[in-house]
C-alpha cells in the first residue's frame, strides 16, 4: 500500500491561514429579470435554478412597456454565494436583458392575494369586513357561506392579514407572487448588469 | 435572393459561416438537408456509425482548428445520441452547432415517431438553442447559433430543425453581423478587462514574493501562448497549466510546472500550495485542480482573468477579478507592467523562490519504475513522445491512460491535447481524434486510449477507415476499468468491484476486421518497434494494442477533495522523503 504524507509530516511546517470555505447566510432573495419574450425563456431561468436544488417559492412574469420584453421577479431561498452564482449565470443566459438581486437593495413590493374565508355568520361576516377595511382589502364576491377578499401589499401585510383571518376557515387562498422594483431616491448604483 | 427550399437554406448559411465539413449521420427528419446537401454540394460531409462519434469528432475539429464543429442528425433517438457530446463541449467551452432534424411543425408535442423533446432535454447543456417555428427565421437563427457558439466563452449551440420547415420555400435573405449582434441584445461578451483592475493586478505581480501562472482551456481558446510567455519571462513567473490549458505554455520551458492538481507534479502543486500570488488564466478552478478548497494556495492573493463572469469567484473568492478574453487582458496588462518599469520588487526573494522549486524539481521529478520485463504505460507514452519528436497532437480517452499521457508527454504547443476535461467521457478519444485529423491533416494525431474507453466508441475505426484517415491509436491495454481499479486499490481496500475487463476481443484481429491495420506490443522491446511500423502507414488508421502492466498507478496523486499536503507520491517511496517538504515564508 502507498503511504499518503501524515500529520507528523506537517509538524515543521508553519501552518498557513487556511482559506476561507465561501459560505454565505441562508435566506429569501428577490431578484428581477428583464427577459426577451421567446419560447423556453422561462423553462431556461427554472432548469438554471432548479439546477442549484433551490425551489423557486414565489414567480410574476409579465410584459412590458417594450414590445417583446417582460419582466420577472422571482422569489428564491438559498445560500448568498450561491444565489450570486445563480444571478451571474441567469445573466449569461442570451435571452436575459437584466437581472438584479434586490433583496439589498432599496426597493418596493407588492403581491395580490385572493381570500375565500368562510363567513357563515353575521358575526363572522362582521369581523372579517373590519379586518378587510384596516388592510384596504377589497371584498370582491360573497356568498351565503364565504367572502372573498382581494388585497394587495408587502409580504408583512399580507401575512399578517392572513393570519387574521385564519381562525374563521380560509377555503381557497391564490397569490400572484411578488412584483418589485428598485427605488429611485438614493439607491447605490450595484448589483446591476 | 430568389425563392429557396429551407434545407437548401441551411446549406448556404453553413457555406456563408466558411464551413468545410459536418460530421452527422441522416435519418427521416433530416433527410431533406441531407438531399440538398447531395444537390449543392460544397461541403464534405463524414458519415460516422454512431451519432455520438459524429459528436466527438465535431469536437475533436473544433479543438484541434479553433473553428465551429458542425454535427447534423435526426430526430429522436440520432438527437438522443448527441447529448453526450453536447455534454462534454459544454463542460469544455468547445465551438460547437448541433443540428438536428425534428418532427413536423404540426406533430410536435403528439408522441410523433421518433419525436424526443431535444431542446428540452438539452437546455442545462447547451450555450443556447433554438426549436425553428418558420422558414422566415431560419437564416437568422443559423447565424445566431455560429455566432453564440463561438464568441464570448464558446460553447455548444443546438438548432432544432423541424422537417416541414426544411420542405418549405421562401424568399429569404441571410443576415449581416451587424443584423446579427442586433438580434442578441441580451449578448454581449466583455472582452477588455476593466484598466483599474489591470492596473491593480500589475502592481501584484511587481510586488510578489513568490507568484505561480496557473493556466487553464480559456488560453489556448484566446491563442495566448505568445503573451503567456513575454509575461512569465519578463517577470520570471513559473507556469503551470490544466490538462485543458496544455501547450498554452511549452511544457519544455524552463519555467514550465506543469500540470498540476489531482495528479500534477509534486513541484507544481508544491509551488500553488506555497505561492503569495496565484495569477489564473481561462482557468476555473475545478475540484480536480484545487483538492480540498479552503487548502488550495492559503497564503496567496489571486488574480483571475476570464471571459465568463460566472466563473469568477465561484469556487474561490479572488482579489483581482478581471472580465475579458485572456489574449487582450494578458497585452493590456504586459503593457501596464512595462509602462510601470517592469520591476520585480523583491529579487532576492524571488531567485530563492525560483531555486526552491528546482530543488522540488529534483527532489520529486515524474518519474516511474521502468521493467525489461513488462512494458510499463509511461513507458509507452516516453516513447511515443521521442518517436514523434513532441511533435504529434495527441487525443485520449478518459482514464489512467488519459492521465499518464498528459505526463510523460511534453506538450509544446496550443491544441495539442485534446482531451475530455470537464465531463470525462470514456470513449472521447477515438472519435474526437478522427476529427482532429481531419481539421489538421498536416499533423500526426495520435489517439492514446484505454481498453475500456476504446470499446465505448470503437465502431468509428470504420469510419476512419472509409475516408482513409491515417489515425494511430495506442491502447493502453491493462484489461481493467483501470482508473477505478486504482481508487478502489486505494480507497477500498482492493475490493476489485466490476473492474475487470480480461474478456475483451483481439484488438488486432478487430482492427484488421474493420479494415484498419493491427500490431501488437507484448514486450518492452517491441514498443518503439511497432509506434515506428505504425507511423510508417498513411492511407488507413492503425491500432496497436499495448499489453502494459496491469496494475500500475497513476502517481502522484491528490485523493479527490484532499488537500495537496496529502498527496500520495509514490507506491514504494514511503514518509522519509516526503518529510523534506518544504514550505517557504
Amino acid at each position: 500500500m502507498s503511504d499518503t504524507l501524515g500529520k507528523n509530516d506537517l509538524e515543521v511546517v508553519k501552518a498557513p491561514k487556511f482559506r476561507e470555505i465561501r459560505k454565505g447566510s441562508v435566506r429569501k432573495h428577490i431578484i428581477t429579470l428583464k427577459v426577451r419574450n421567446e419560447i423556453g425563456v422561462l423553462a431556461r431561468i427554472a432548469t438554471l435554478i432548479a439546477g442549484k436544488g433551490y425551489n423557486i417559492e414565489g414567480l410574476s412574469v409579465g410584459e412590458t412597456h417594450e414590445k417583446g420584453i417582460s419582466r420577472m421577479t422571482i422569489e428564491v431561498t438559498g445560500d448568498d454565494i450561491v444565489i450570486e452564482q445563480v444571478v451571474k449565470q441567469l445573466r449569461r443566459l442570451i435571452d436575459t436583458l437584466k437581472v438584479s438581486d434586490l433583496t439589498d437593495v432599496p426597493h418596493v413590493e407588492r403581491e395580490l392575494v385572493l381570500i375565500k374565508v368562510y363567513t357563515p355568520t353575521s358575526r363572522a361576516r362582521d369581523e372579517v369586513l373590519r379586518i378587510t377595511e384596516i388592510f384596504r382589502g377589497k371584498i370582491i364576491d360573497v356568498s351565503p357561506e364565504t367572502y372573498t377578499i382581494e388585497v394587495t401589499g408587502d409580504e408583512d401585510k399580507i401575512n399578517a392579514m392572513i393570519e387574521l383571518l385564519r381562525p374563521f376557515g380560509i377555503k381557497e387562498m391564490a397569490r400572484t407572487g411578488k412584483v418589485a422594483m428598485k427605488r429611485e431616491m438614493n439607491i447605490k448604483e450595484e448589483n446591476d448588469e | 435572393m430568389a425563392a429557396k427550399k429551407g434545407a437548401d437554406i441551411v446549406i448556404e448559411v453553413l457555406k456563408h459561416e466558411g464551413v468545410e465539413v459536418i460530421f452527422g449521420l441522416p435519418g427521416g427528419a433530416i433527410m431533406e438537408v441531407y438531399d440538398a446537401l447531395y444537390r449543392l454540394g460544397g461541403i464534405k460531409h463524414i458519415l460516422a456509425r454512431h451519432e455520438q462519434g459524429a459528436g466527438h469528432m465535431a469536437e475533436g475539429y473544433a479543438r484541434a482548428t479553433g473553428k465551429v464543429g458542425v454535427v447534423m442528425v435526426t430526430s429522436g433517438p440520432g438527437a438522443t445520441n448527441l447529448v453526450t457530446p453536447i455534454a462534454n463541449a459544454y463542460m469544455d467551452s468547445v465551438p460547437l452547432v448541433a443540428i438536428t432534424g425534428q418532427v413536423p411543425t404540426h406533430l410536435i408535442g403528439n408522441d410523433a415517431f421518433q419525436e424526443v423533446d431535444i431542446v428540452g432535454i438539452t437546455r442545462p447543456i447547451t450555450k443556447h438553442n433554438f426549436l425553428v417555428k418558420s422558414i422566415e427565421e431560419l437564416p437568422l437563427i443559423l447565424r445566431e447559433a455560429f455566432y453564440i457558439a463561438r464568441t464570448g466563452r464558446p460553447g455548444p449551440v443546438l438548432v432544432d430543425l423541424p422537417k416541414d420547415i426544411t420542405q418549405q420555400i421562401a424568399e429569404v435573405r441571410i443576415p449581416s453581423d451587424e443584423e446579427v449582434k442586433e438580434a442578441l441584445p441580451g449578448y454581449k461578451p466583455h472582452v477588455e478587462g476593466n484598466p483599474q483592475q489591470i492596473k491593480k493586478a500589475a502592481q501584484l505581480i511587481m510586488s510578489a514574493k513568490r507568484p505561480v501562472l496557473y493556466v487553464g482551456g480559456g488560453a489556448v481558446i484566446a491563442e495566448a501562448q505568445e503573451e503567456l510567455i513575454e509575461l512569465a519571462e519578463l517577470m520570471k513567473i513559473p507556469v503551470t497549466t490544466t490538462t485543458q490549458g496544455k501547450g498554452a505554455f511549452p511544457e519544455t520551458h524552463p519555467l514550465s510546472l506543469r500540470m498540476l492538481g489531482m495528479h500534477g507534479t509534486y513541484y507544481a502543486n508544491m509551488a500553488v500550495y506555497n505561492c503569495d500570488l496565484l495569477i489564473a488564466v481561462g482557468a476555473r478552478f475545478d475540484d480536480r485542480v484545487t483538492g480540498k478548497v479552503d487548502e488550495f494556495a492559503p497564503e496567496a492573493k489571486i488574480i483571475h482573468i476570464d471571459i465568463d463572469p460566472a466563473s469568477i469567484s465561484k469556487n474561490i473568492t479572488v482579489d483581482v477579478p478581471i472580465v475579458g478574453d485572456v489574449k487582450i487582458v494578458l497585452r493590456k496588462l504586459i503593457e501596464e507592467i512595462k509602462k510601470q518599469g517592469a520591476k520585480i520588487l523583491y529579487p532576492e526573494e524571488r531567485q530563492k523562490w525560483l531555486e526552491q522549486i528546482e530543488k522540488w524539481k529534483k527532489l520529486y521529478p515524474l518519474t516511474y519504475r521502468n521493467s525489461d520485463k513488462v512494458i510499463k504505460p509511461q513507458y509507452v507514452i516516453e516513447q511515443l513522445w521521442e518517436a514523434t519528436n513532441g511533435d504529434a497532437i495527441i487525443v485520449p480517452g478518459v482514464g489512467q491512460h488519459q492521465m499518464w499521457a498528459a505526463m510523460f508527454y511534453k506538450f509544446k504547443y496550443p491544441r495539442q491535447f485534446i482531451n475530455s476535461g470537464g465531463l470525462g467521457t470514456m470513449g472521447f478519444g477515438l472519435p474526437a481524434g478522427i476529427g482532429a485529423k481531419i481539421g489538421r491533416p498536416d499533423k500526426e494525431v495520435w489517439v492514446v486510449d484505454g481498453d475500456g474507453s476504446f470499446v465505448m466508441t470503437m465502431q468509428e475505426v470504420i469510419t476512419a477507415v472509409q475516408y482513409k484517415i491515417p489515425i494511430k491509436v495506442a491502447i493502453i491495454n491493462n484489461a481493467y476499468l483501470g482508473m477505478v481499479r486504482q481508487w478502489q486499490e486505494l480507497f477500498y481496500d482492493k475490493r476489485y468491484s466490476e473492474v475487470d475487463l480480461s474478456v475483451q476481443p483481439d484488438f488486432v484481429k478487430l482492427a484488421e476486421a474493420m479494415g484498419a491495420v493491427g500490431f501488437r506490443a507484448e514486450k518492452p522491446k517491441e514498443v518503439r518497434e511497432v509506434i515506428e511500423e505504425a507511423r510508417k502507414i498513411e492511407d488507413k488508421p492503425v491500432i496497436i494494442d499495448f499489453w502494459v502492466d496491469r496494475e500500475e498507478n497513476v502517481l502522484p496523486m491528490v485523493p479527490a477533495g484532499k488537500s495537496y499536503r496529502d498527496m500520495i507520491l509514490d507506491d514504494k517511496k514511503g514518509k522519509a522523503e516526503a518529510e523534506t517538504m518544504y514550505l517557504v515564508g
